[in-house]
């Protein structure tokens, strides 16, 4: 590796912009004539909207109109839609209820959109909005799953009868069956997944600009996939098509997930802009984005897991409910199916496995991905089970989990997955020597006389990253293929432009992507642009979300390059009157292999541009651009291990240290992905300790819409972290790469309960683990 | 509407606002320095601050006509363009951003936390003293590292000018 190639710990290209407040973000926008949106949204849970009054706010100061859904839908903009098909296990299509971007006739979780009030100002627009009369009819709520199944329950959609979306199952429910009939032992847990809220630091914000003259629409929005939502807002919103729609994602101030979707809002103030004639901007205050942004989580579970008299897992068999909210958000119908009932399997060699899962409307907030999307709740289902387990056969967890470990690969799961590389031993006795396991006898009975419970906990992770390949995930139900493409420039004087469909919203991109170019063409990282989040300079791409970027987006990157590095091969040859085949690239020059013939970059690419000397036929330029569709997913896999100590006064938790081993296979940038981890880290302890989504189940009111209510990590919330990489590399994609960004919130809730159900001595307990719980939980077993 | 009087990152700048208006949307909106973010709407989450009269206040929890007449930096006057404060180079070398949202607050209140108690520093200390701002990117590890580095070399550059 060199000092900025492949593995080098390269401090980051746009750090020096946020640095010093030049990052431009989405409600950093200006332009000419813009104006301000507020949306009037929903105060009820679920009501009939019986008529709207604008005349009060349309005279106010300051604003320009009122528009609601019903005008909305007579200029023909549709409906938002689930972007991914799940058929119920007897054969019928998943029932999607209709979400209009503005309500007309019903409003379904408290913040729907009902109006957008557009003015000169934010606070004028706000004001006009509370005088927006709407006439509601309250209608009963519903908000948990166990409850909107019940007969007799409120009613969301006419399209969905018992509020049941579909009712899925993956597996051989027969052979699942029989294994637990005939097991030696089975452990049975039921298990809640809470519900979360992303809170990416930077507020949802979009700004529309319609162009008469062009009849072109401009979107600046905070989105993790720009293309994805020009494509989505053309082929099925009507908003305008594609030739006439340019969507800028510009520095995106972390997303988790939760800017994946297209939401109304994006809709809204394109057509609004249209209507009124003015550029609409609207940013998200922080309770909007807790009333609006797509949750995460939020599954209700039953587990059995069946072992013969040797401990060998022979069966598992799990039925979840897991709660869509009011509406089927872009990708929410695989997040509880394809991306979690295929990691049920976990690390271990299971026989039999049979899911069954049903979803769910509730009057409250759609629920999509959030960072690991599925492959949490996988996790902490089956890691708190192995626990459980072994508590139960008097093994240490450790050994029951080494027992039962997949060994050998490629390994076919009987839940789809194949996974293709990985040493879970590795990882766990990484993480146990790391965290010093066989002292904690001693440590637990130093805490013991300061009066602390002391507890340790693992679990052992997989997850499945850069799904595909496309027609895979299509044959599943996907709407869009799950390729990448990227596009190298090799501009006349040498330097390097990089165009990719991934975007970076956190992770590093601009620096990771250009150590892949300078590894491979042996040129500075300075002087090589990577350029994503704009639809007009992008060819296509598919954007970031789970840890695709360095598996599919960068492999298209190394494809292009192989294009550009054959290309410039056959000039320098013919420059240098040499074989092709003894053109070799180093430090940045392209020489004839035994000579002391050589010649720089920017001269192979000058030659390529002025094109007065190229071999006989040749196209002028250095220019190539490459789709890349992987051929399975990847497999990151790891241990986790916390200790905690227990304050029995109290009930509160310390966390006396987290140890993380992760095998992600090949590293671009170890400093990067140590970041990828850490984040994760905090968000899963959030999980895991802090953090629950709670709505009145009376009312249907989001009790958790501040950072007040709503407890988010903070510094002196969390440890610092041991973490170290383990290295099988990824056999089905050119780096070797299998992705960072959502293991650490996969692998670390169960790890933490684990460790905190030791230290109080038993297993009822439920996330978040508030003090308040934690103490009830402890003098409840003593 | 209040005109408001102010010297921000060492230049005098005079506006008219509503008397509602805050001092963080002065900054951003009227004077066009966007480094400052809203992250939340409770001053909770700190993405929002400044120092006025070397003090760091979160932007969100005044008036601009409270501060009017004080001085004010923000994240773009912490350096001098094209530089970086100790901070700020420690936060890029040691990786303490990630989406940068959060990062102007954090600088801010870092350098706040050295200025006040600078050489005295330790984990425990910053992140109690990093309690008002909020990350969801780093886990904070690497802004808990890249403070106590900035600390140390600022302590250090410290006591080789005293000594000088």
């Amino acid at each position: 590796m060199g000092v900025e190639g492949i593995g080098a710990r390269v401090a980051r290209k746009e750090d020096k912009r946020f640095l010093t407040g030049k990052g431009r973000y989405t409600d950093d926008m200006v332009v000419p004539g813009m104006k301000h949106a507020c949306f009037v949204r929903s105060p009820h849970a679920h009501a009939k909207i019986r008529g709207i009054d604008a005349s009060a706010a349309k005279a106010m100061p300051g604003v320009i109109d009122v528009l609601d859904g019903k005008q909305l839908q007579a200029d023909g903009i549709g409906n938002l839609i689930c972007g991914w098909m799940i058929h119920s296990k007897d054969g019928s299509p998943m029932k999607m209820g209709a979400w209009r971007p503005l309500a007309v006739d019903t409003v379904r979780y408290v913040g729907d959109a009902v109006a957008i009030v557009v003015a000169d100002s934010a606070v004028e627009a706000r004001d006009a909005a509370e005088a927006v009369e709407v006439d509601y009819e309250e209608l009963p709520a519903v908000t948990e799953v166990l409850a909107t199944l019940e007969p007799g329950a409120p009613q969301l959609h006419p399209e969905a009868p018992g509020n049941l979306i579909f009712d899925w199952q993956l597996g051989d429910p027969e052979a699942t069956d029989r294994a637990i009939a005939s097991a030696a032992h089975v452990t049975e847990v039921d298990i809640v997944n809470n519900r979360l809220s992303p809170n990416a630091m930077e507020p949802r914000a979009t700004l529309g600009i319609y162009d008469a003259a062009e009849d072109h629409y401009t979107c600046y929005t905070t989105s993790q996939n720009p293309h994805v939502a020009r494509l989505v807002m053309s082929a099925f919103y009507n908003v305008a098509p594609e030739n006439k729609l340019r969507v800028i994602a510009p520095d995106v101030g972390g997303g988790f997930g939760s800017k994946i979707f297209i939401y109304p809002e994006e809709i809204v103030c394109l057509w609004a802009s249209k209507k009124t004639g003015v550029p609409v901007k609207w940013t998200s205050d922080r309770t909007e984005a807790f009333l609006t942004d797509a949750h995460g989580r939020d599954h209700v579970s039953k587990v059995k897991m069946a072992f013969d008299a040797d401990h060998r897992i022979i069966g598992l068999k799990v039925d979840t409910i897991a709660n869509l909210g009011a509406y089927m958000s872009l990708f929410s119908s695989c997040v509880p199916t394809y991306l979690y009932a295929t990691l049920l399997s976990g690390q271990y060699d299971i026989p039999a496995i049979h899911a069954n899962v049903r979803t769910v409307y509730t009057n409250t907030a759609p629920v999509d991905a959030y960072r690991g999307a599925g492959r949490p709740e996988a996790t902490y289902l089956l890691e708190r089970t192995m626990e459980i387990a072994a508590r139960e056969l008097g093994m240490s967890p450790a050994e029951l989990r080494r027992k039962n470990f997949i060994r050998s690969f490629p390994h076919q799961t009987p839940v789809i997955m194949n996974y293709d590389a990985g040493d879970y031993e590795a990882s766990l006795n990484a993480a146990m020597q790391a965290a010093d396991w066989s002292g904690f006898a001693e440590r637990r009975a130093q805490s013991e006389a300061r009066g602390r419970k002391r507890g340790i906990g693992m679990s052992c992770y997989i997850e499945a990253c850069g799904l595909a390949p496309s027609s895979a995930v299509g044959s599943l139900g996907a709407g869009v293929g799950l390729w990448e493409s990227a596009e190298v420039r090799v501009n006349a004087v040498g330097t390097i432009e990089v165009f990719t469909g991934s975007h970076s919203h956190g992770q590093g991109h601009e620096t990771t992507f250009a150590q892949v170019v300078a590894d491979r063409l042996g040129v500075p990282i300075d002087s090589i642009n990577i350029v994503h989040g704009d639809t007009d300079k992008v060819q296509m791409g598919m954007g970031t979300y789970g840890s695709r970027s360095g598996a599919v987006g960068m492999s298209a990157v190394v494809k292009a390059l192989d294009k550009v590095e054959a290309k410039a091969k056959k000039i320098a040859a013919h420059l240098m009157e040499a074989d092709e085949s003894d053109i070799v690239v180093e430090n940045g020059e392209l020489k004839v292999a035994g000579t002391d013939k050589t010649l720089p970059w920017p001269q192979v690419a000058l030659a390529a541009y002025t094109a007065h000397n190229l071999p006989s036929g040749m196209e002028p330029g250095l220019k190539e651009s490459a789709f890349y569709d992987p051929s399975n997913f990847t497999f990151p896999a790891g241990c986790y291990i916390a200790e905690v100590e227990v304050d029995p006064e109290t009930g509160e938790t310390d966390i006396v240290q987290f140890v993380a081993a992760d095998d992600f296979g090949n590293i671009i940038n170890p400093m990067i992905v140590e970041g990828q981890v850490h984040g994760g880290l905090a968000q899963g302890i959030g999980q895991a300790l802090l953090e629950g989504v709670h709505y009145d189940p009376e009312t249907g009111q989001l009790l958790t819409a501040s950072y007040m209510d709503y407890t988010m990590p903070r510094a002196d919330d969390l440890p610092s972290f041991k973490l170290s990489h383990q290295n099988t590399p990824c056999p089905n994609n050119p780096l070797g790469v299998k992705g960072c960004g959502e293991a650490g919130a996969i692998g670390s809730p169960p790890a933490l309960i684990n460790a905190i159900t030791d230290a109080i001595g038993h297993d009822r307990l439920a996330m978040p683990a508030t003090p308040m719980k934690v103490w009830h939980a402890l003098h409840a077993a003593h | 509407m209040a005109k408001v009087t102010l010297v921000v990152n060492g230049r005098t700048v005079s506006g008219e606002c509503e008397d509602r208006m805050l001092l963080v949307h002065f900054i951003r909106e009227k004077l066009g320095l966007t480094g400052t973010h809203v992250g939340c709407d409770t001053t909770q989450c700190g993405a929002c601050v400044v120092h006025m009269d070397g003090r760091s206040v979160k932007s969100c929890s005044i008036l601009a006509v409270q501060a009017s007449g004080s001085t004010v930096t923000t994240i773009e006057g912490l350096a001098p363009q094209g530089e970086l404060h100790p901070v700020q180079a420690a936060f890029k070398e040691h990786h303490g951003l990630q989406c940068g949202f959060c990062t102007p607050g954090m600088v801010m209140t870092a350098v706040d936390m050295i200025n006040h108690h600078g050489g005295n520093l330790d984990e425990a200390s910053i992140r109690a003293g990093l309690e008002g701002n909020i990350c969801r990117c780093t886990g904070y590890h690497n802004i808990v590292k890249a403070v106590l580095a900035a600390d140390a070399e600022m302590a250090g550059a410290g006591r080789r000018q005293a000594a000088e």
